[in-house]
């Protein structure tokens, strides 16, 4: 346990770091640079448009159908990191269990292909 | 050790502050801007209990699909979130009264958990300790052998999941002109082309 | 661990998830207008088959895939009257499907998978398989409750069972992961050695009582019946249908194999809750239904109503009781695919009416469809000679001899309650005055259903132990291992 944890000590330092550094910047910025905050500023000027709008409107739907079936691939490819791992040990049945999900996963795939989800037009 | 005290501190308390400040934030892209920085501090928490590959799931999966999908959910869609937001003083009693019964329920099981006497037997059981086998390894053998029918019972439900997406989201849009690639490659210049004497001065 | 598992047993299983990828590649790459036609057809040859198959196995406890799939006679009984109500949704929905323009061929691919859900969760032998099992059904149910994307009662339906469901999934897997961490197993008979009755810890009642809310959610089963009535009512009529039926039976048999299997020893505790939500369901659905003027949102009330004469029989907790509730299912499928297949012909100039009042005057615009709608009444409402009646009095006398007395009386009152509202459909039928008559009955396959299921429900007390015998082979089935 030890060992493992002390191979991610790298990691922890790095992450050390980074909140370290953006914190001195967002400090500093507020110590050094010149702040003169008017609402003024903020306004639209003359016949401009809105600086701050609410940016949300109704989307496509077909957005959402991409990361759907992005998520399932997504899946499908997490599936494949603890077999990639244990190959040599778990011997034929464990590399066959893998094909034929993968198999039930392609036929997905054959599917949405031929359905055209693929297609943006 | 006392390295890892601390990075277990500072992990659960950005994960506990994170979960409050996604129920709390006025923005809701905020909310799942948190929501990710909690994902994050969760897989340190994993990392902390030896489950590489969890946390890297976790990292993945939620963070990089999920949360994904969260924020477009939120930024693409034209939600009064000020309206919804109306009925929380309402039903404040109720939450309370909730969570109050799930925080005893808490606490009880955790002394349920600390006070029994078979817990450490039970606790130790099923994983090799992280020494001789480490965990992405362990699940691995396990996964696509012993649990071979959840495996696949587990891409019939990511089957069913895609099927379900095309059937309430796809349709096929009329009057859509394509580049038919196969279809122009296949065209010969017999099919197309007719050569055709013309006399002079009398048209076709 | 390289050597190959048990896989016969688990075959039907096996058979219909071929059966259905075949299917999908079939749906794509025939020409579209014939992908409905093909793929339904192909769909309920499938499903005879896998029942076939089911029959083939047989019973006899065999364990398959590593102790995670277990066939006994239990499981077979509820297989094949799972099959059956998927086959004959499917048969019932292709008037209105093509009527509706939902005649695409994912329709009868959802409902195969629903079903291959199901079967794998009459199966499960594991807190993970049952999981498992679940979430394929529950998954393709969600699916197929939105299938007219066009019709916002439709996808309303659709997202408020997705919603619900996904938070009952919730539950569920949070007790199992309680009851994991206090037993240290998920195998079923694991924890039956591992749980004797005495000395139970706490966490693990917990546990219990958040997979029962969960399961009780599946079944639709007072107090977490709130999205019966909204779902039935907004799913397209075939759609409802089929959930009042497979569904509804494959849930009681995860439920039944659940508490009776692993946790059959600590039956003082969970038995008072089923006794709670049993009389519960009861009473609500009997009271509830009065209301009613939506046909689809009366039989999601008259559901809620069985759901309850059913658990009578778990809160009883043995082997009589068991085989009571199997009973109660089995006849409770016969008479529903009749009602629906009445409902599914409700029908004014093409287009489709669902108000109890449209039904005045049956009785001489439809005589037939009329005296076959009254047989399935007095059977819902349990009166003798009909099928509903032996349903209700197998249970009944469960309970009275499990010295549930209270129950019982309960149960009594409300189904006379209940029969108020069944007798008035027969009173609106023969003495309100006529509105619209109903069109013809359109398909072959709707009328068969409908004379087979009013023939059985008739005529069943002529030959009870053909369903007795089986029920009570099965019930021993999961007392004995």
């Amino acid at each position: 346990m030890e060992d493992l944890l002390s191979e991610y000590f790298a990691i922890l330092v790095f992450l050390g770091i980074a909140v370290g550094l953006s914190v001195v910047m967002i400090v500093a910025s507020m110590i050094v640079a010149r702040q003169h905050p008017d609402s003024e500023k903020l306004s639209a000027y003359e016949c401009g448009f809105e600086a701050f709008d609410d940016a949300r409107s109704r989307f496509d739907v077909r957005f959402y159908l991409v990361t759907l079936l992005f998520i399932i691939f997504d899946l499908e490819v997490a599936f494949l990191f603890p077999w990639a791992v244990s190959l040599g040990k778990i011997g034929l049945f464990g590399f066959w269990s893998m094909v034929v999900f993968l198999g039930i996963l392609t036929i997905g795939f054959v599917y949405e292909w031929r359905k055209g989800a693929l297609e943006w037009e | 050790m006392v390295v890892q005290a601390l990075a277990f501190y500072l992990f659960a308390a950005v994960t506990v502050a994170c979960g409050v400040m996604v129920i709390t934030a006025r923005n809701p892209v905020h909310a799942v801007l948190f929501l990710i920085l909690a994902f994050f501090n969760a897989a340190g928490l994993f990392v902390l209990q030896g489950a590489e590959f969890l946390a890297m799931i976790l990292v993945i999966v939620y963070v990089g699909a999920v949360a994904v999908l969260f924020l477009f959910v939120v930024m693409m869609l034209d939600v009064n979130f000020a309206e919804l937001r109306a009925g929380f003083a309402k039903y404040l009693p109720i939450g309370a009264v909730i969570s109050l019964i799930l925080l005893v329920e808490l606490v009880l099981l955790g002394a349920g958990w600390a006070f029994n006497s078979e817990t450490a037997v039970i606790a130790s059981s099923p994983t090799p300790p992280a020494a001789d086998v480490h965990n992405t390894e362990a699940l691995g053998m396990l996964l696509y052998t012993k649990y071979v029918y959840l495996f696949q019972g587990a891409g019939m439900i990511l089957l069913v999941a895609m099927v379900g997406a095309i059937v309430l989201t796809h349709r096929v849009r009329a009057g859509v002109k394509r580049q038919r690639i196969g279809d122009q490659v296949a065209r010969s210049s017999k099919d197309e082309v007719k050569v055709v004497k013309v006399q002079t001065g009398s048209g076709i | 661990m390289t050597e190959l598992p048990v896989m016969m047993p688990a075959s039907p299983e096996i058979f219909l998830a071929c059966a259905a990828m075949a299917m999908m590649m079939v749906g794509v790459f025939v020409k579209a207008e014939n992908a409905y036609r093909v793929v339904s057809t192909l769909a309920i040859v499938a499903l005879v088959f896998a029942g076939g198959l089911v029959l083939h196995v047989g019973g006899g406890r065999q364990e398959a895939l590593f102790g995670f799939f277990v066939v006994d006679d239990f499981a077979v009984f509820m297989k094949v009257l799972i099959l059956i109500g998927s086959v004959v949704a499917l048969i019932m929905s292709e008037g209105y499907v093509q009527r509706e323009k939902m005649d695409r061929f994912e329709f009868p691919i959802l409902v195969t998978f629903a079903t291959l859900g199901m079967l794998m969760m009459v199966s499960a032998n594991d807190l993970l398989s049952l999981y498992i099992g679940l979430e394929l059904q529950s998954l393709s149910l969600y699916v197929v409750a939105s299938f007219q994307r066009d019709s916002i009662r439709s996808t309303e339906s659709g997202l408020k069972y997705f919603v619900l469901g996904a938070l009952s999934s919730g539950l569920l897997l949070y007790g199992c992961s309680l009851i994991y961490g206090f037993s240290g197993t998920t195998q079923f008979d694991t924890l039956a050695l591992a749980l004797t009755g005495d000395d139970t810890s706490k966490g693990l009642i917990v546990g219990i009582v958040f997979l029962i809310a969960a399961l009780a959610f599946k079944v639709s089963a007072v107090p977490f019946h709130m999205w019966t009535p909204d779902v039935y009512e907004g799913a397209p009529t075939p759609v409802t249908a089929f959930f009042a039926v497979a569904p509804k039976i494959a849930a009681m048999a995860l439920f039944l194999r659940t508490m009776l299997g692993p946790f059959g020893d600590l039956v003082a505790d969970w038995g008072q809750i089923i006794w709670l939500v049993s009389v519960a369901s009861m009473l609500l659905g009997a009271f509830a239904a009065i209301a009613q003027s939506n046909i689809k949102r009366l039989m999601a009330y008259s559901s809620i109503g069985h759901i309850g004469y059913a658990l009578m029989g778990l809160a009883a907790g043995n082997e009589e009781g068991l085989k009571g509730v199997l009973i109660y299912l089995a006849i409770y499928l016969i008479m529903n695919v009749g009602v629906f297949a009445c409902i599914l012909s409700m029908k004014v100039q093409n287009r489709m009416v669902e108000n109890i009042t449209d039904l005045a005057g049956l009785g001489k615009s439809n005589p037939a469809m009329a005296v076959l709608l009254m047989v399935l009444m007095f059977s819902m409402a349990g009166i003798p000679p009909m099928a509903g009646f032996f349903g209700k009095f197998f249970v009944f006398m469960a309970a009275l001899n499990a010295e549930l007395y209270a129950l019982a009386i309960i149960g009594a009152v409300s189904s006379v309650v209940g029969a108020f509202y069944y007798l008035r459909i027969i009173k609106i039928m023969y003495f309100d005055e006529p509105v619209e008559a109903f069109d013809k009955v359109e398909t072959m396959g709707l009328r068969g259903v409908m004379i087979v299921s009013g023939l059985l429900t008739a005529v069943l007390f002529i030959y009870l132990p053909g369903i007795t015998d089986p029920a009570t082979a099965a019930a021993a089935s999961l007392f004995g291992g």
